[in-house]
């Protein structure tokens, strides 16, 4: 390959650097592979940063009884049975030892009175099992492993955006990109390439993920040939900030209930007695978010159509030491004193299970040398996420796919890139400048998110369904003419323009498979299709691009080994569904 | 509600000018949504850092009236909005666009620290105890609004010899966690620089998370390295105040 742009070459190349990303990297250097970790924000600063509560792994610290199998019955059953078991299992199984590299590479986690790591109750989890440091557990995980990635020498290439995967023949050989600051283009080529771009939040209006959550890791795995899988799934944390109006959407932790806080309308009522007596606050959170938003619904919402979370029955020293993040977002924000009175909060959007297909073992996709972890990879979660386990996911995981990822750059040349690949990616990138006078992204992005929180919300309907596909053709055509100003120099319009076609591609992937599942399963809910349907329960949603064209199938949940099915007879039949 | 203006700078390293832009307000909204809602309507190209919206990641810190502090904090409703609101880059760091500096420097200072080394034979067993006082400085969100506003590097550039207050927070996390067993006090005095700070305080003013980074950070550093050198601040401190700080 010529080369016009800036080239580097590496075994191993990671997209991304939260969790998933970091632990890939630190795993594949000690399998010996060079190794290089691309990201669009400063080291540090993912989306890991944000998470709050904790990571969910059987220690049996606080209570002894909990391990792997209690752990991977909660992740199934909160999955509603479409989880891969054998992701499930894995995570279950090797989450407890990744917590205890995490304390040897420096994480000081709160502690139990008998000098252990301390860990707290979150919902659908039987047991206290989330490790945690207060509320502000993302920090402390990814400065241990920036600082433990640090230590080991990887090269990182901060605020720079990867735009296309680059192939030769069937595998991956590369990546194309743009450094944000200057605007040059720039080029990858390794012989493994991991995804751990994280989620999809930014095609939603309230949401609490941040801009960098624009679907790409997804769009570039599909670009490159790649399966999605289980799209429709998006998890509505039902604790987001509803008031005041710009910090609607910022997450408040589930960690709030896990403590003991209430929910409640405005009549005073605690609502959680109609939707799920047994567990209440601490249900899974597709029950908690449907609960909310039908209370409010009905007209039993709080002011700024919420509902009410309490936690100052607490001592307010407790609440402080425990939640310190959440006391001073509420005073600092919203002006409310959370030892004093309760929050008003409501859906926002959070997480998403589906992404990309890989295999369990290995994170491979089905590209060969494209592996996938973290929150852009699908399976271990199923149709809905147990809080805690995205953390675990990113450690169990990460380390995976960088292990395989190495091993199978061993094996593997450095392939070569043909120029037009390149060409083509470079005269995409430049087409907005280029255009005459379009709209701006700006404009493109706010009707895509309006669109989305609209017809592929919470609760969905066939009718809405085909308005949005509809609607997202209208966008995606009006994005084809879209116009950037300005110079190529740290020009956030510019970013814009290449993140925008990620979310269209990935919100039109998000609502076929919507469409396709007739059925209400964990965070996917149909109104014209309100209970489990036996068929459905046995079937994944795969999403791919054939010729340019998105094409949806459906394939079979792999079947569970006995011992496993044992683990779950009780109620695995009840959650299938009895067909209709 | 009324309207504000913001006056934000508009430039690169070849120089800039400030621009002035108006912006609804809407309750409870803070400067970087202003900041946002520019980007949206009024200059799509305007540069700036951001990620959590949440104080969480210390990515927006910028000048907001000549004070260091983070966009996704600073509540419009605090600010007289009578006058145009000023927003600048920091201006310790070079600036590359707008109000995006160049804060690599803190990187490489970083990679000089050596990592965490838990002492060999250790058992893990670590008390909450011990933790608390780890804990505050394992809080820092590396916005480097401390870097920014001390006099060390703002005033006095002390790049080359001095390592700013975040990395005093970095290695007081380390020296004393309870099971690390590296001595890092020559790397303060040689490397870091520790003696050029004379405990202004400025950096603990600023510190989004409320870190103390001067009396619990860096003044038991202090008294380490005089456990093993001499630090003529250190001295002085401990003469005005009669007392004899233990490293609490
Ligand atoms: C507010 C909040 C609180 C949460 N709390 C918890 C919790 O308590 N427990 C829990 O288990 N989970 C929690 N989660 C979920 C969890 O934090 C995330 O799912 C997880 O951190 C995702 O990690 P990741 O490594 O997959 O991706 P991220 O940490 O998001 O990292 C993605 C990386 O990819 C890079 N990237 C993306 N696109 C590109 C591109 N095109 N080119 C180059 N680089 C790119 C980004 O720059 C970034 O470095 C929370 C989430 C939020 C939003
Ligand atoms: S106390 Fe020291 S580190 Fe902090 S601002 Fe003053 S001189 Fe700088
Ligand atoms: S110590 Fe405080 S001010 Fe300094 S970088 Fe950390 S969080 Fe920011
Ligand atoms: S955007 Fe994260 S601290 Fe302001």
């Amino acid at each position: 390959m010529t080369t016009k742009f800036e080239t580097h070459e590496h075994d191993v190349l990671i997209i991304g650097a939260g969790g998933a990303g970091l632990c890939a990297a630190i795993e594949a250097l000690a399998q010996g592979a060079s190794v290089g970790v691309v990201c669009k924000s400063l080291l540090g600063k993912a989306h890991t940063v944000m998470a709050e509560g904790g990571i969910a792994a059987a220690m049996a610290n606080v209570d002894r009884a909990d391990d792997w199998r209690t752990h991977f019955r909660d992740t199934m059953r909160g999955g509603k049975f479409l989880n891969n078991w054998r992701m499930a299992q894995l995570h279950a199984q090797e989450a407890p030892d990744r917590i205890r590299d995490l304390e040897q590479w420096g994480a000081l986690f709160d502690r139990t009175s008998d000098g252990q790591i301390l860990q707290r109750a979150f919902g659908g989890h039987t047991y206290k099992r989330l490790c945690h440091v207060g509320d502000r557990t993302g920090l402390e995980m990814i400065r241990t492993l920036q600082d433990r990635g640090v230590a080991l020498g990887i090269d990182v290439y901060m605020e720079c955006a990867v735009t296309r995967l680059l192939k030769d023949g069937d595998r991956v050989a590369g990546a194309f990109g743009y450094w944000r600051e200057q605007g040059r283009f720039v080029v990858f080529k390794a012989k493994s390439v991991v995804l751990a771009t994280g989620g999809i939040g930014k095609i939603y209006k309230i949401t609490s993920n941040s801009w960098e959550y624009t679907a790409d890791g997804m769009a570039l795995a599909y670009e490159a040939g790649a399966e999605l899988k289980d799209m429709e799934f998006v998890q509505f944390h039902p604790t987001g900030m509803v008031w005041p109006p710009g910090v609607q959407g910022i997450l408040v932790t589930e960690a709030v209930r896990g403590e003991g806080g209430i929910l409640r309308n405005k009549n005073g009522e605690r609502f959680m007695e109609k939707y799920d007596p047994k567990r209440m606050e601490l249900s899974t959170r597709d029950v908690v978010a449907r609960a909310i938003y039908t209370e409010v619904r009905e007209g039993r919402g709080s002011e700024h159509g919420g509902a009410f979370l309490d936690i100052s029955q607490k001592p307010a020293e407790y609440v402080k030491k425990k939640l310190p993040s959440m006391y001073h977002q509420f005073l600092e924000l919203a002006d409310v004193d959370i030892t004093k009175g309760p929050m008003e909060v409501g859906p926002t959007c959070h997480y998403v299970m589906g992404g990309v297909r890989v295999d369990p073992e290995t994170a491979e996709s089905t590209v060969s040398g494209l592996y996938a972890a973290g929150e852009v990879a699908a399976g271990l979660h199923g149709a809905n996420r147990l809080g805690g386990n995205s953390l675990s996911d990113l450690l169990v995981f990460g380390r995976r796919a960088g292990m395989a990822a190495a091993q199978a750059a061993k094996k593997v040349r450095q392939a070569t890139i043909d120029q037009t690949q390149v060409d083509k990616a470079e005269r995409e990138m430049l087409a907005p400048f280029q255009n005459g006078n379009g709209e701006s992204p700006y404009a493109i992005h706010r009707d895509l998110q309006e669109t989305m929180q609209k017809l592929v919300g919470i609760f969905r309907v066939e009718a809405d369904l085909q308005q949005a596909l509809q609607e997202l053709e209208k966008l995606q055509e009006r994005a084809r003419r879209m116009h950037v100003d300005g110079s190529r120099m740290f020009n956030p319009g510019w970013h814009l323009s290449y993140d925008l076609q990620s979310m269209l591609t990935i919100s039109e992937a998000v609502t076929r498979s919507a469409l396709a599942r007739r059925e209400s399963r964990g965070a996917h809910s149909r109104i014209d299709y309100p209970s489990l349907d036996a068929t459905w329960g046995k079937q994944n949603n795969v999403v791919s691009s054939q010729k340019g064209t998105m094409m949806l199938r459906q394939e079979p949940v792999p079947a569970m080994p006995e011992e496993l099915q044992k683990l779950l007879a009780d109620e695995a039949e009840a959650v299938a569904g009895k067909g209709k | 509600m009324a309207d504000a203006i913001l006056e934000v700078f508009r430039g690169d390293r070849q120089g800039g000018k400030t621009e002035q832009y108006r912006v609804p307000v809407a309750p409870g909204m803070v400067v970087l949504d202003a900041i946002h809602y520019i980007q949206g309507h009024l200059a799509p190209d305007l540069a700036v850092r951001w990620n959590c919206k949440a104080a969480k990641c210390g990515s927006c810190s910028a000048e907001v009236n000549g004070r260091p502090r983070l966009m996704c904090k600073t509540r419009m409703d605090a600010l007289p909005l009578d006058q145009p609101i000023k927003v600048f880059p920091m201006k310790s760091f070079p600036i590359l666009k707008d109000l995006v500096t160049d804060v690599s420097w803190n990187y490489k200072i970083n990679k000089k620290i050596p990592p965490f080394t838990p002492r060999p034979g250790t058992d893990w067993k670590v008390y909450q105890d011990d933790v608390d006082r780890v804990q505050e400085f394992r809080k820092c969100i590396e916005c480097f609004l401390c870097q920014d506003v001390c006099h060390v590097l703002r005033d006095h550039d002390k790049f080359e010899q001095f390592a700013g207050p975040r990395f005093f927070v970095r290695v007081a996390g380390l020296e004393m966690h309870p099971v690390d067993g590296k001595s890092r006090a020559k790397l303060l005095r040689d490397e870091l620089g520790i003696g050029f700070c004379n405990i202004t305080k400025c950096c603990t003013e600023v510190c989004p998370e409320e870190i103390h980074i001067t009396d619990n950070a860096i003044i038991p550093l202090k008294e380490r390295v005089v456990d093993q050198f001499y630090d003529p601040v250190l001295m002085l401190v401990r003469k005005i105040r009669g007392v004899n700080e233990d490293s609490k």
